[in-house]
């Protein structure tokens, strides 16, 4: 037994004497602008207030003049003079007015303080009957209770209306909805492998080591629809030196002596994947740092992707142009609700 | 005739002819092949004098004759473009080892980095420097430049090549301050991290073309301060920071209590 005040016991002072509430304060006492009291002060602000106004007037007029004599040019720099000229007197302009007319109401406007009571938010008991009374004198009326047929074809046309903006709604969303198309590219065996934008057709013997090559399908302009193509069938290709590539079993047919192609769409958020880095041989996405390695697979060796980027199968034709040996195996890109893998 | 006719089943006359169309043949191409540009230019002494160089500064890391070393590549085959670039924009020798080697002011003069590329040139070929044609940014394109750097350079590059970050330590260079030979250069040796762009690839119109569209961003904006061209990044903390500061000062004074 220690005589010792717990450390947890709390000790209060005049506890008794506190009131419950504490009263309004109210205003304090009003204080007179400088303004109001001297009227040098007063003058001076009334300038100030003329001076904000002038500032507005040039710069009115020096953005007339300006739209006028300095015509933007068909040269960046003179475009540049233009729309500073242009945006400095819009700018003052527009900002001497507002400047202006706040500068004025604070020092030259009476200064009245008036107080706007707040009321109570709950109306009064009698209202809220009254309405409560209203609602049930109008169900009385119109009997609903008893008339079961009128009560279901209300509902039901209730209930129905909202899908005239519903289903229209839902139906424009990605246009249509065969995911098909998100599975295949129009790569397809025999397809030469193109340079991007130029259309050029690849030869392998023209893919050096080290090289970079932005590859689209040769037959992409036949296509209906070229640039929703395009977009699906963008390919990456680079040549490395044979001995640095690591091939699965299954994919061993797929590369041409260190020439691997892969899809440039990548497999997070489907950003064009092209940062190459020919030395580490890593493939560097813009949007989110996902890297992968395009000497072992493309599998993701930094950031949020989760998957490797599909590879394209590429062989030579007889006239020695790389060529597709299918389409991809995967579907390209990132994920969707019904890819399965 | 009859002579001629009598010696077409000599013994020797098939040895003969094959030398005369082998005669023939090279005679024709050494009047008619086109020379490789820069290799007319170095003489014998500027390739003694670059490889003098070159075992003085290079060959501790590339080794004696250039054949590479654990720490640096071989530069048999390189080019005289390759050492043009590397060696001319002080990024070789490197100062010190790092995820990659930086630019600085250049070790050599101009002489002496013409001796060591003339010197790597004639270990094996490669590409070479360009010429001023090659390289003339009135000559070329910008609209296709804006092409083909938009595939190929931009990601990397920026879209106005303002340079940008790569993995690890390693960024690809603004372009801004690049002059057209460099530019040219890099395209054509792939220096560093950067991906070999072959005259196969873009050829060397379309690389023309390219510079074009580059020395076309030097003059700026036309919208006016551009913040380092960098996107999001300077842009947002600009209207963050600065924006949003003035229209919060704005605020307070129009609230305050006038004095």
């Amino acid at each position: 037994m220690s005589t010792h005040p717990s450390p947890t016991d709390i000790t209060t002072y005049g506890g008794a004497n506190l009131p419950d509430t504490f009263t309004d304060p109210g205003h304090g006492p009003h204080r007179l602008r400088r303004t109001d009291t001297d009227p040098a002060a007063n003058k001076r602000a009334e300038r100030q207030v003329v001076l904000l106004f002038a500032v507005s007037i040039i710069g009115t007029v020096l953005f007339l003049v300006a739209y006028v004599l300095v015509p933007p040019g068909d040269t960046a720099a003179s475009m540049r003079t233009s729309n500073l000229l242009l945006g400095l007197g819009l700018f003052l302009g527009m900002f001497g007015i507002g400047a202006a007319a706040v500068h004025w109401a604070k020092t030259l406007m009476n200064d009245h303080e008036r107080t706007d009571e707040r009321h109570s938010l709950t109306p009064s008991e009698e209202t809220r009957q009254g309405a409560v009374q209203a609602l049930q004198e109008g169900l009385a009326d119109a009997n609903v209770a008893r008339r079961g047929v009128l009560k279901g074809a209300m509902f039901s046309a209730l209930a129905l209306a909202p899908l005239s903006v519903a289903v229209p709604l839902i139906g424009e969303v990605g246009e249509d909805w065969d995911i098909t198309k998100f599975k295949h590219t129009i790569w397809k065996k025999g397809v030469r492998l193109a340079s991007d934008p130029s259309g050029r057709p690849i030869r392998a013997a023209e893919v050096t080591l080290g090289s970079a090559f932005h590859v689209i399908p040769a037959n992409l302009e036949d296509e209906e629809h070229p640039l929703d193509e395009k977009a699906k069938a963008i390919v990456l290709m680079v040549r490395m030196d044979p001995r640095d590539l690591k091939e699965a079993e299954d994919r061993r047919g797929w590369s041409y002596e260190g020439i691997v192609a892969y899809s440039k769409v990548c497999t997070h958020v489907g950003c064009p994947v092209a940062l190459y880095e020919q030395q580490t041989h890593h493939l560097l996405c813009p949007c989110h740092q996902s890297t992968f390695d395009l000497a072992d697979g493309a599998k993701v060796v930094f950031g949020p992707a989760n998957r490797p980027l599909p590879q394209l199968p590429i062989t030579v034709d007889d006239e020695g142009y790389l060529v597709a040996q299918s389409d991809f195996h995967e579907p390209i890109g990132p994920s969707f609700w019904e890819r399965l893998t | 005739m009859k002579a001629l006719a009598a010696r077409r089943h000599h013994r020797s006359a098939p040895v003969v002819l094959l030398l005369l169309a082998l005669l023939v043949t090279g005679g024709l191409y050494a009047a008619l092949a086109p020379t490789p540009a820069g290799a007319a230019e170095a003489s014998e002494s500027d390739i003694q004098t670059g490889s003098d160089l070159f075992k003085a500064n290079c060959a501790t890391c590339h080794g004696m004759s250039a054949e590479g070393t654990q720490d640096a590549p071989s530069l048999i085959g390189v080019g005289a473009a390759s050492v043009d670039f590397q060696v001319g924009t002080g990024r070789m020798p490197m100062e010190n080892n790092g995820p990659q080697a930086l630019a600085k002011p250049p070790q050599f003069t101009d002489e002496q980095v013409a001796q060591l590329a003339a010197y790597v040139a004639s270990l094996g070929p490669g590409p070479a420097i360009p010429t001023a044609e090659q390289i003339d940014p009135e000559q070329g394109d910008e609209a296709n430049g804006m092409q083909i750097f938009r595939t190929n350079c931009a990601m990397c590059h920026n879209a106005v090549g303002a340079g940008g970050a790569l993995s690890e330590g390693k960024f690809a260079p603004s372009l801004w301050d690049s002059s057209p030979k460099v530019i040219y250069e890099a395209m054509v040796t792939g220096p560093q991290a950067m991906p070999v762009f072959n005259d196969a690839n873009l050829t060397p119109d379309e690389k023309r073309d390219v510079i074009s569209y580059i020395v076309a961003q030097r003059v700026g904006s036309p919208g006016g301060a551009e913040l380092g061209a960098l996107g999001p990044v300077t842009e947002g903390l600009w209207a963050w920071v600065i924006g949003i500061g003035l229209l919060i000062a704005c605020s307070v004074w129009i609230g305050a209590k006038s004095s």
